[in-house]
């Protein structure tokens, strides 16, 4: 078990290495640079600037510079648009993204999980054909359609809710439903399949026979299997939530890290760039180890120690 | 009157193609402690029939047209309702299944699975229960019970884990026991050690047994009388003896014709000729008439059902000449 985490993490690191080269050149080939703006800077001026970024060295040396300066110092770099360590762009922005994230995975579960088995178990019901209609809804709108429905028909009727900002905990409600309505969606369609595959398997009947009441052939016998293609989607999705939406966090005015990933392309400030970046796919290497362990655990055939997946 | 009667079972598939006849009248007894048998091809509706019995089919499709099967004098297995029903599923008839890999639940320890009929029929608290469920797991030849419970089905063997089925059916002392080919899926070495199993823990415990295969050596072996079925319907019934010195209809001598061990040596295995009939098609008359080539085609009825009759002392088949002759 540990051997298979630690093998996990060296995976891992492999990839963040990956998605680092290929951010960094396709960064290195955006048009312009840093320092190009409407006002005219002189030629020396820019120059200056470059080489207090570092940016005047060979591209080979700034390749290699960024990920020692990680190792070594821990540190990301100056952000060239906003002229802080990007490190601490992310730990300012991180926790609203986290705070909004989770909210939205524990409203996607609470909606999207029991929504999945009821249809699975009143398959070809209205209720089935309902649930499932609402969930390709889901699935289609676009949160920035779903954003404003809710501020107009929601936050303007309800005292307490306001259609945007981010100051009392009452302001992530909102946010967090139309980020976590898709995750809904997604695990209401995942698990009705996977409770499907599972009410169909012989060990069903098997139970059926012994006696077992439908209520305990459901959370006893079905529940187990049935949630595992909901988890396997949970891992990447969940790092995807707490890393922030663009859409979600301009319609709502949330100071999260989901609008860095647009504004660092819009500004070619590439420190900040690889930083979000890395920092997402450092995320998703995390989640999808812990949804395999949780797997693991849910399924005693998977076995982490050996070398399958 | 018998511990089980099924009178008439009809129990018919609707699906989009159109209603698939998988029993069609259907009619067997099981008495205290016998055991009977139901052989036939695949397809053939034995499974169907037992599942039928004890409310496994998915309703819809399935749908129980007409019968009844009174158990113990007083209860309409087919009419009681499912509240019913779930005090003798797994109590009072005990099941076992074709495949042994795909019937235990993966998921769950194979304790879990053998104590819940003890917990649920008999209010047993989960330490009593373990400790039966050891001991059944060792009285069908399980080593190291103690060990082994703790584990999941994955870790055990196709032969080990029908004998995981039996215990498991058996753990409340059953009235019938219904098996469903239980020896289909494994080697043959193994096949016979899990007949011998099911026939000692039978004579232990005085279960009547239904036992459906498809293969008429296995029922030379432990059944007292034997149902041969076609195409949803039961062609002959008799003991076992007569059917293997006397098999009356074309269909039966077909089938015994066909086992390797009565051919002769270098000859061609004999095969019946043609396909099990499709019964999503009314058949008119006899539904084995096309592939009846050992009896006389000529004299087949052509549009009304044969009549099923005793022709001799507790000897019944379709009565009807071109088979018979
Ligand atoms: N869910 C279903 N929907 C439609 N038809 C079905 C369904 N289940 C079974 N049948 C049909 O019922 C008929 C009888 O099937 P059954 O499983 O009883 O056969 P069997 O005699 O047990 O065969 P085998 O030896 O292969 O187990 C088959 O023709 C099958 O196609
Ligand atoms: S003789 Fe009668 S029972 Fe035999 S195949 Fe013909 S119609 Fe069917
Ligand atoms: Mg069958």
């Amino acid at each position: 078990m540990l051997r298979f985490i630690i093998n996990r993490l060296l995976q891992g690191l492999l990839v963040l290495f990956a998605l680092y080269t290929i951010t960094f050149f396709l960064a290195k080939a955006m048009p312009g640079e840093p320092f190009t703006t409407e006002k005219n800077i002189s030629e020396e001026a820019k120059a200056y600037q470059r080489a207090i970024y570092g940016l005047d060295k060979s591209l080979f040396e700034q390749y290699l510079r960024y990920p020692i300066n990680i190792l070594t110092k821990g540190s990301f770099a100056l952000s060239t648009s906003k002229g802080r360590p990007v490190e601490d762009i992310i730990a300012q922005s991180f926790p609203n993204s986290l705070i909004l994230g989770l909210s939205a995975l524990g409203i996607a579960i609470c909606i999207g999980v029991p929504l999945g088995v009821i249809s699975a178990i009143r398959k070809n019901s209205w209720v089935d054909w309902g649930a499932m209609s609402i969930a390709m809804i889901g699935i289609c709108v676009p949160a920035f359609t779903v954003g404003p429905l809710l501020q107009i028909y929601i936050a303007s009727h309800l005292p307490g809710l306001k259609v945007a900002g981010w100051g009392s905990p009452a302001d992530i409600i909102l946010p967090a439903l139309t980020l976590g309505l898709t995750t809904a969606a997604y695990l209401a369609r995942l698990t009705r399949g996977g409770m499907l595959e599972i009410l169909s398997q012989d060990f069903i009947r098997t139970a059926k026979a012994k006696g077992v009441p439908s209520n305990k052939l459901i959370t006893k016998h079905a529940l187990r299997g049935g949630l595992l293609p909901a988890i396997a989607f949970i891992g990447p999705s969940f790092a995807a939530l707490i890393s922030g939406s663009f859409i979600v966090e301009t319609i709502f005015q949330v100071p999260g890290m989901g609008q860095h990933f647009v504004n660092a392309v819009i500004a070619r400030d590439e420190f900040l760039l690889l930083g979000v970046a890395l920092f997402f796919g450092f995320l998703i290497v995390i989640m999808n180890l812990a949804a395999d362990i949780l797997t693991g655990i849910m399924d005693p055939r998977v076995r982490l120690g050996s070398n399958q997946k | 009157m018998s511990l089980l009667e099924v009178n008439n079972l009809k129990t018919y598939f609707h699906t989009r193609n159109g209603i698939v006849r998988a029993v069609d009248g259907v009619s067997f007894s099981v008495d205290k402690g016998k055991t009977i048998g139901i052989v036939g091809e695949s397809g053939s509706g034995k499974s169907v029939s037992c599942y039928s019995l004890l409310g496994l089919l998915p309703m819809p499709p399935a749908k129980i047209e007409e019968g009844e099967a009174i158990f113990d004098r007083s209860t309409d297995l087919l009419s009681c309702g499912e509240k019913v029903l779930r005090t003798i599923r797994g109590k009072r008839i005990g099941m076992i299944f074709q495949d042994p890999m795909t019937s235990l639940n993966p998921y769950m320890r194979i304790a879990d699975q053998i104590i819940e009929p003890l917990c649920l029929h008999m209010k047993m608290d989960k330490e009593k229960a373990l400790k039966k469920a050891i001991h059944s797991l060792d009285e069908v030849g399980i080593p190291e019970p103690d060990n082994r419970i703790n584990m999941y089905p994955h870790e055990f063997s196709g032969g080990m884990r029908q004998r995981v089925m039996i215990a498991m059916a058996l753990i409340t002392n059953p009235e019938i026991l219904i098996a469903d080919e239980p020896t289909t899926a494994l080697d043959v070495t193994i096949q016979k050690q899990i007949l011998d199993l099911i026939q000692t823990r039978q004579k232990e415990l005085g279960t009547a047994v239904i036992f459906i295969t498809h293969d008429l050596a296995v029922i030379s072996e432990i059944c007292e009388e034997v149902n041969i079925m076609y195409a949803g319907r039961i062609v002959e019934k008799t003991d076992t003896k007569s059917l293997f010195r006397t098999p009356k209809h074309a269909y039966t001598r077909s089938l015994l014709k066909s086992i390797p061990a009565n051919q002769v040596k270098g000859e061609k295995l004999y095969t019946i000729p043609g396909l099990p009939p499709d019964t999503s098609q009314i058949i008119r008359g006899c539904a084995f008439r096309e592939r009846n080539q050992i009896g006389d085609q000529n004299q087949c009825l052509t549009n009304s059902r044969p009549e099923f009759k005793e022709v001799e002392p507790g000897h019944w088949v379709q009565n009807c000449p071109g088979c018979l002759s």
